[in-house]
């Protein structure tokens, strides 16, 4: 019985500690700007830690590995930038018109996709994303290795000025905690419950009618919709939308972040992408080297902490409050 | 014979030209206990994932209530009734006791692809599958995690998890291997009673729960139908005896 009890009392534990977790993070980014925080650096996390977030409710919480979730990020990037400048819509529109590209690119990829299996389903998403990014390369309106450039931030519905830091700043903040807020719920809901018994033991999920494939491919939408609200987001804040973001190399960083932060854990995939963006903003000057070091990383991680930062931490924690 | 609920007819299954299912026709009256038996690789599981379409037969066609379901997809045939459980014990092990019975009664429940909303409404689920789970003799375990029961108390859970859905006819593949004795009599009780108003179709190698359950017995030997009839007519037929003893000789 003395078992049972603890059961309850790690769930209710763990719990809390999320909550309490998010509002210490979302504090904490609030006032970063006022202690000696780049807010543009900040805001590359929190683009890349979004992205993050998405594709570990895919793999962490679906058991499913893509590795062409660059797409996503690219192509939310791309239809933001192009409406925002040669459209001219509110950056808000442009955002959400990037983030419904992604979602119905998502339906298209996930419906072809969804039925294969482990390293087939990895497979047939790195090709059609490599696919996308010979597209974008010959596509006229992507401007080709320049990118779309100088795109404007212009006035979010009209009236607050995102060229001021701070504005930009938080609104990229709430958007941010709004979907991290979201993707908690979705983990949490009664999706998420099924999901979680698909993961587990998917025949046996198959056996008491669910049909798998529809699951699955609603978890690989809304990944790829919010994927792409992060690339949406990054476009705007850096007025950018360029070849990298659809590039393979970005697919493969993601799943670095992801195993990095710790797959499968809610903070993993932010700490993972703060992590490796600070890594990637203080080694710039190394070059080359950069690569190499968060490829060191990427083998040490998969060798000597399988279950990443934060799942090392919440491991340790749980065996340490006995 | 009265009114049949589920049928197969012809039904083959070849793996890379080994038939391991072999021309099986197979009718099961409704409202009885039907079991299959026979030796190790007679194809019983396999009969049991062609029945439910988790593979397809390379020939023979399947009724279910009279509507063929051979093209059926098999999340789809559960949800018309026919519900299976499986040889190797089949449970969600990171979740509860509780939550894997509830995520069949959410199943029933419907509206299962609310991602928006939040995991609390499953709560009202609650009371229905604690009476299941202590019907299966598990109430003491209803916070513990799946993977960590003992094997026979998983077959327990795994059975409850099945019951969730109600369905109108069972499929059960040796529901009571690996359990202590005293835990065989509570399941074959509890079979016993499910199957006041349900069809069990079981595959069992626990003779003396197929005979003091089963209505109706087909032998399965080596893919092929051998025998069909109640328990004393299988029993005293000479092939049965045969391929039983057979195989105990290896
Ligand atoms: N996917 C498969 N591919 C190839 N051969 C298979 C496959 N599945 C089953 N078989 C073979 O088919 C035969 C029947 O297997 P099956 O599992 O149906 O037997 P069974 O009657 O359930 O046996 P047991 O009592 O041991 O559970 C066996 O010889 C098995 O090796
Ligand atoms: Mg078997």
């Amino acid at each position: 019985m003395a078992a049972i009890a603890e059961v309850a009392a790690v769930r209710a534990a763990r719990r809390n500690g999320i909550v309490t977790g998010t509002v210490v993070m979302t504090v904490l980014l609030a006032i970063a700007p006022f202690i000696g925080l780049y807010p543009v650096f900040v805001m590359k996390g929190l683009c890349f830690a979004l992205f993050a977030c998405a594709f570990n409710l895919l793999l962490g919480f679906g058991g499913l590995l893509s590795f062409g979730h660059s797409m996503f990020l690219g192509t939310a990037g791309y239809i933001t930038a192009f409406t925002a400048k040669e459209v001219g819509l509110d950056p808000a529109l442009a955002i959400l018109a990037g983030t419904a590209a992604s979602a119905a690119l998502g339906v298209i990829v996930g419906g072809l996709a969804i039925r294969r299996q482990g390293i087939y389903f990895a497979m047939i998403t790195l090709a059609i994303a490599q696919m996308m990014y010979f597209f974008y390369l010959q596509m006229p309106f992507t401007h080709g290795e320049d990118g779309i450039q100088a795109v404007p931030r212009g006035r979010l519905f009209g009236v607050i000025d995102l060229t001021h830091p701070l504005a930009m700043y938080y609104t990229v903040l709430v958007i941010f905690v709004a979907a991290f807020v979201l993707i908690y719920r979705v983990i949490h809901s009664p999706f998420g419950q099924v999901l979680k018994a698909i993961r587990e033991n998917e025949p046996r999920a198959i056996s008491l009618g669910y049909d798998a494939d529809r699951y699955k491919l609603l978890a690989f939408v809304l990944s790829a919709t919010l994927s792409g609200l992060a690339g949406a987001v990054k476009a705007i804040v850096f007025q950018l939308a360029a070849l990298t973001d659809v590039h393979w190399t970005m697919s493969g960083e993601v799943v670095l972040m992801t195993l990095l932060g710790g797959m499968g854990t809610i903070f993993g995939p932010v700490v993972g992408a703060f992590v490796i963006v600070t890594l990637e903003n203080y080694l710039a000057s190394l070059g080359e080297w950069v690569t190499v070091i968060t490829g060191a990383i990427f083998v040490l991680c998969v060798l000597a902490f399988r279950r990443g930062i934060v799942g090392e931490i919440a491991a340790w924690w749980s065996a340490h409050r006995r | 014979m009265g009114d049949i609920i589920l049928e197969a007819r012809g039904l083959t299954k070849e793996f890379k030209g080994f038939v391991a299912v072999n021309d099986v026709n197979l009718a099961v009256e409704r409202g009885t206990i039907h079991a299959l038996i026979g030796p190790n690789g007679a194809g019983k599981t396999t009969c049991f994932n062609l029945l439910t379409h988790f593979i397809t037969p390379t020939s023979g066609r399947i009724f279910f209530n009279g509507r063929d379901i051979t093209g059926s997809r098999p999340a789809a045939i559960a949800r018309q009734g026919l519900v299976r459980s499986f040889q190797i014990s089949a449970v969600f092990p990171h979740l509860t006791v509780l939550e894997n019975v509830r995520i069949a009664l959410q199943r029933k429940r419907g509206r299962s692809l609310d991602f928006w909303r939040s995991e609390r409404v499953l709560t009202s689920l609650d009371t229905r599958a604690r009476e299941l789970i202590d019907a299966v003799g598990l109430a003491r375990f209803v916070d513990s995690t799946a993977g960590e029961l003992p094997y026979g108390r998983k077959r327990a859970l795994e059975i409850a998890t099945t019951l969730a859905l109600d369905p109108e006819m069972l499929l059960l593949d040796e529901p009571t291997a690996g359990m202590t004795h005293e835990d065989v009599d509570r399941i074959a009780a509890l079979i016993r009673k499910v199957a006041a108003d349900r069809t069990v179709l079981m595959v069992e190698h626990n003779l003396s729960v197929v005979s003091t359950l089963s209505d109706h017995i087909t032998v399965l030997a080596r893919g092929e139908v051998l025998a069909q009839g109640n328990y004393e007519t299988v029993s005293t037929n000479p092939a049965v005896v045969e391929a039983y003893l057979g195989a105990a000789h290896g």
